[in-house]
């Protein structure tokens, strides 16, 4: 013992024996980490968030590594949950808006028409819609989409180090919200397409200030594609990344660009059009590469095509009404710009105030109450920047949702990860799942 | 707060037939609704109370079931893909009426209500018939009826025909006491996730699936949050001296 203690356990020490005088070297633990080498079953795992800036977000990547490869990935998510879809059942049909608008942040517009789409189908109005209000959301609608691919190609640029990208982005970004801003109030959450319309007209000056973003909006578009479509390190990064055919798409329910990105041109716009969507002229963007790099050059396709429909909208765009005619169904009060701030038209205060006691019943039973959706249940699907974004709702007779549920399609999407990554470098996850585009608001409601 | 007794089957035949916005008979009901208010026991003395409502959800649709492309007879594609199913599993040597427990069409679109034991062989013919080719499946959401007693809990499941261009609805109800239904991962993967939300949202039990836990809820979570019966939570608000109650107690209008 008096031996042990002297010598440190790393010094060599020596024993007699009949063999004569033997070392025995314990200086590290050697042996071990050549055994472990031999058998080979050591397993790394890393967790790649939830805080992690190219996980969009807070999603977490388990991916066990060997080296530098990925041998398997799974998903973790919930981080985000929110309980939308329980608070909506608490809440009256137009309130829900207010909610559904948070699920995806990139596609607000998106979550806005889907959901009223639902409750119109639900409600039997969906023919009753005003023009006007039809053309005002397939124009907000597009704007929304090339500002999600924006964002899309900026953060997925800044992961694998374009940050150039990444500015160019958001600086364009920025001038759609700006249009929104100026038509809906806010940049984001706008809440601003109603269940029978929309909750006002345009402001005015709206149309020029579009018309002015539809003329800067290529020149920008130009831009992405002069820095990035001969970049050989753009193109080594993505070209042959996140690779996943059209079986592989099929399989696990994927749609949108991701599923475009086979080849296969399947857009709800087209086959089963809402909104109007079968009156305007536009392609499909597909590419057959099944990667990345096609995922990228569809998206830069499809924010070309939406300004062409967005010109369409203006031309199209006839004064009307942008609520349905049924005052059972449409909102009561009329929006004015006062010397205060924006509040109630004084002409409909004095209606309800000062003329017609129905009115103000009638207002304060809308307001108070909501109007009553007959029951049943019904899915309704809108193209979203993401792929299929649909909404089961269920009405019991009542002025509250029963039921809604988002099938949202950055959840769905997710699923592919394991399937685009499994094999690959690490390095290559970022991009692949950039090249998902998942939006963890969407995901995890 | 005290809900009367929900109707037995002998009571609801006496119901007054449920009628829709416009004055037609319809549907089948499941629920009577009492008072106006939500609430009971509030001291309510505006007679509102006394009002009753029933809750009736459509029912059985008879043929024709009209759909898309229709004929002038009336037929249209809900026809030709009920037939087609049918005809699918007759040669599987399964009765269409023993599998699918109804048919309803509403708002443009078909439903099939189908048995349980059933769902995977009409999944699967629905995913491979050439006729029928439905290869997307969007997801499965629940939907919980606590009055409806035996069949609480329902799956509802999108398919989309990208070959066709059509949609349909399959429904599935299980009793809460045996919340169990086969899986469906092995003919549609995309479902894996689905399955595991409904699970964590209504307590669903999907019999064959590969991982079934929670997927947006804490692992350690208790119980089942879309329930109907699970609260919503939170906290009265006090607003220029008066309490505003949390969404869930405050009045609705049944």
């Amino acid at each position: 013992m008096s031996d042990q203690t002297t010598t440190p356990p790393s010094a060599a020490h020596a024993r007699e024996t009949t063999e004569g005088r033997v070392y025995t070297v314990t200086g590290s633990d050697w042996d071990e980490v050549v055994q472990a080498a031999a058998d080979a079953d050591e397993r790394i795992v890393v967790n790649m968030g939830p805080q992690h800036p190219s996980t969009h977000g807070v999603l977490r990547l388990i991916l066990e590594i060997d080296g530098e490869s990925v041998t398997e990935a799974r998903c973790g998510i919930g981080y985000l949950h929110t309980g939308i879809e329980k608070n909506l059942e608490f809440r009256n049909w137009t309130q829900g808006v207010t909610f559904v608008t948070r699920m995806d942040y990139l596609m607000p517009l998106h979550n806005e028409t889907a959901y009223c789409l639902a409750v119109e189908k639900l409600l039997g109005i969906t023919d009753d819609i005003p023009e006007r209000a039809q053309v005002i959301r397939v124009l907000l609608m597009e704007l929304n989409r090339i500002s999600s691919h924006m964002v899309c190609l900026a953060t997925g640029g800044m992961e694998i180090g374009a940050l150039t990208v990444m500015t160019f982005g958001f600086r364009d970004r920025e001038l759609i919200l700006d249009v929104f801003e100026m038509i809906t109030g806010l940049r984001m959450n706008h809440a601003y397409i109603r269940p029978g319309g929309l909750a006002q007209d345009l402001p005015p000056g709206a149309v020029d200030k579009v018309r002015e973003l539809v003329n800067i909006l290529p020149g920008r578009i130009r831009e992405y594609e002069l820095l990035l479509n001969d970049n050989a390190i753009f193109k080594g990064r993505t070209q042959g990344i996140g690779y996943l055919d059209l079986a592989g798409c099929m399989a696990l329910g994927l749609t949108g660009p991701v599923l475009r990105s086979t080849g296969l041109p399947h857009d709800l716009r087209k086959t089963q059009p809402y909104c109007g969507y079968e009156n305007y002229e536009f392609d499909v963007a597909t590419a057959d590469s099944c990667d990345s790099w096609g995922r990228y050059l569809i998206r830069i396709e499809e924010m070309k095509q939406s300004l062409r429909i967005v010109e369409q909208c203006l031309d199209r765009l006839a004064p009307g009404p942008v609520m349905v005619g049924d005052k059972k169904i449409a909102w009561p009060a009329q929006l004015a710009l006062g010397a205060d701030g924006l509040g109630n038209s004084p002409v409909h205060i004095a209606n309800i105030m000062g003329t017609s006691m129905e009115s103000l019943i009638h207002h304060f039973k809308l307001v108070t109450e909501g109007f009553r959706v007959p029951p049943g249940q019904v899915y309704s699907a809108i193209e979203s920047p993401r792929g299929e974004l649909g909404v089961h709702a269920v009405s019991d007779g009542g002025t509250r949702p029963y039921r809604v549920h988002f099938r949202d399609p950055s959840f769905n999407n997710l699923q592919a990860m394991a399937a685009m990554c499994e094999g690959g470098q690490v390095a290559d996850v970022i991009v692949a799942v950039a090249g998902l585009d998942p939006v963890m608001g969407g995901v995890d409601r | 707060m005290s809900t009367p007794p929900n109707p037995t089957p002998e009571e609801k035949a006496q119901l007054p037939a449920p009628r829709d916005i416009h004055g037609e008979p319809t549907g089948e009901p499941v629920e009577v609704r009492h008072g106006m208010f939500g609430a009971s026991g509030s001291g309510d003395t505006s007679g509102y109370g006394k009002l009753v409502r029933t809750v009736a959800f459509p029912g059985a649709a008879a043929r024709p079931y009209g759909g898309p492309r229709g004929t002038a007879a009336g037929e249209g594609e809900f026809d030709l893909v009920a037939d087609e199913l049918s005809g699918a599993l007759a040669e599987a040597g399964i009765e269409f009426d023993e599998a699918v427990e109804k048919v309803v069409v509403d708002r443009g679109e078909l439903t099939f209500h189908v048995r349980r034991e059933s769902l995977p062989r009409i999944a699967l013919t629905l995913r491979n018939d050439p006729a029928l080719r439905f290869e997307l499946c969007t997801g499965v959401s629940g939907t919980h009826y606590p009055q409806e007693t035996g069949r609480e809990l329902h799956a509802v499941y999108h398919l989309r025909s990208i070959t066709h261009n059509r949609a349909v609805r399959l429904e599935v109800s299980v009793p809460d006491a045996d919340p169990h239904l086969p899986s469906l991962v092995s003919v549609y993967p995309a479902l894996d996730w689905h399955e595991r939300e409904t699970y964590d949202f209504f307590g669903l039990v999907f019999d064959g699936h590969p991982a079934l836990t929670r997927i947006l809820m804490p692992d350690d979570w208790p119980g089942h949050p879309q329930r109907k019966d699970y609260p919503l939570g939170g906290v009265p608000v006090e607003y220029k001296g008066a309490q505003i109650p949390p969404p869930d107690q405050r009045r609705s209008y049944n």
